[in-house]
């Protein structure tokens, strides 16, 4: 399964970063090939709203299954869920330790959105 | 003539410039364009006229039978209001501002605009003054078509005083345009100084002649008078900063009725604000008299060129 990382970095060691909708990326893990690809956000860090619908459609369309970050609110949780795409979070410093977080099946998949909108 | 009251900073003095200008100037029209927490009506209360209007935003409603999810929707909305996801359309409609793109560009007719309740506009009249007020529902966060429903409210004929939200973002913008001059309230200190020159440069992106009263005015910090100075921005009231005026604020009173002696101060600053529209050659106050302006209608910047183009 291919499993979306938000991070500002370009590797595994790279930091995960807490936001979903605003990341400058995600980090693609494709646990079957254990190969990653980058995925662009960075038009969303500036979006005047409307930054987890579309993160969450990027990550939709890169083909993840679940979404591991920091937080998640409600336009994106509804969007992921649409979606079929699970969500996790996670407060690890990097990628790689979210990754063997969720290998080792030490997070939580998320029922609702873990903070609130910031358009009400 | 329809003046504007507006500033960067909160909480500097623009509903106590706005409501007491109304006030000695009488028979006017005042707009509460603040609509998230409209507060005129604590010094000008008057008898509701007529019930609230029910202000709508007209939002997407899709129809799932004949949407084929091409994302024509999603692709126009430039405020992610709809989403397409495996063929399947989610609408925000928190995030819509009801220009019905989507429903004109769907191909297959699947979208029709339904009301969503944003608000109300309330009318009071009171002494002369008719108090026109704007207030969003809890839990709306988008002020702009409201703001434009109290502006429907601007009389054809005679005057009409805006009291505009804090700030510098869009609800600000919508009070601002199509206004004749704005007043800029702010205080002698650093965020007061900070604000007013974000404050100004909206009102010149937007090609609009104004002035700036400075509350709470004191001998201790003069960068304000020194930025307006070297920017060549009139300074058109200074109020002191004078503990009476801030005592009869708390108990709701206008200054100009609980401290006559400051009607005057007001009674200048409207004939200053006449005065100023009249005179091209004051700088940053160009627009009513601007060729481009000539005959009442904005043409498009650089179409003529004069004074404000």
């Amino acid at each position: 399964m291919k499993i979306a990382f938000s991070t500002s970095g370009n590797d595994l060691n790279a930091p995960l970063d807490m936001r979903f909708g605003r990341a400058a990326k995600f980090l693609v893990y494709d646990t079957e090939t254990q190969a990653f690809t980058l995925v662009d956000n960075t038009q969303n860090m500036s979006a005047a709203q409307g930054a987890g619908i579309q993160a969450a459609q990027n990550v939709a369309a890169a083909g993840a299954q679940a979404v591991v970050s920091g937080h998640c609110g409600p336009k994106a949780f509804r969007m992921l869920s649409t979606a079929n795409i699970k969500v996790y979070t996670s407060n690890a410093a990097t990628v790689a330790e979210a990754l063997s977080q969720f290998q080792a099946g030490a997070l939580t998949e998320l029922t609702a959105a873990n903070v609130d909108g910031h358009w009400a | 003539m329809i003046i504007a009251v507006a500033s960067g900073k909160g909480g500097t003095g623009k509903t106590t410039v706005a409501a007491n200008l109304a006030r000695v100037r009488g028979d006017v029209t005042l707009l509460d364009c603040d609509v998230e927490e409209p507060n005129v009506h604590l010094f000008i209360s008057g008898e509701p006229q007529g019930e609230p209007e029910v202000v709508s935003l007209l939002v997407p409603e899709v129809d799932e039978s004949r949407c084929d999810g091409c994302a024509a929707c999603s692709n126009f909305c430039a405020f992610k209001a709809l989403a397409v996801l495996d063929k399947r359309v989610l609408v925000f409609a928190e995030m819509c501002h009801g220009c019905g793109g989507c429903a004109r560009v769907c191909p297959q007719d699947a979208i029709r605009e339904v009301p969503k309740r944003m608000g109300v506009v309330e009318t009071m009249g009171a002494d002369g003054v008719t108090v026109v007020q704007g207030r969003l529902d809890v839990g709306v966060a988008m002020a702009p078509p409201l703001v434009r429903a109290v502006k429907a409210h601007i009389p054809k004929t005679g005057d009409a005083i805006l009291d505009a939200p804090p700030g510098t973002s869009c609800p600000v913008v919508a009070t601002l345009r199509e206004t004749d001059f704005v007043v800029l309230v702010t205080e002698p200190t650093p965020f007061g100084l900070n604000d007013l020159k974000l404050a100004v440069e909206v009102v010149r992106e937007l090609g609009l002649p104004f002035g700036v009263v400075v509350n709470r005015a004191d001998s201790s910090d003069d960068r304000v008078a020194t930025y307006c100075r070297e920017a060549s921005i009139p300074i058109l009231a200074e109020i002191p900063d004078d503990r009476r005026v801030a005592e009869a604020y708390s108990r709701g009173e206008l200054m100009v009725d609980a401290l006559p002696e400051y009607r005057s101060l007001f009674e200048q600053l409207y004939t200053d604000i006449v005065r100023l529209l009249q005179n091209p050659l004051i700088a940053g106050v160009a627009r009513a008299s601007c060729p481009c302006f000539m005959g009442g209608t904005p043409m498009p910047r650089g179409a003529l060129q004069g004074p404000h183009c």
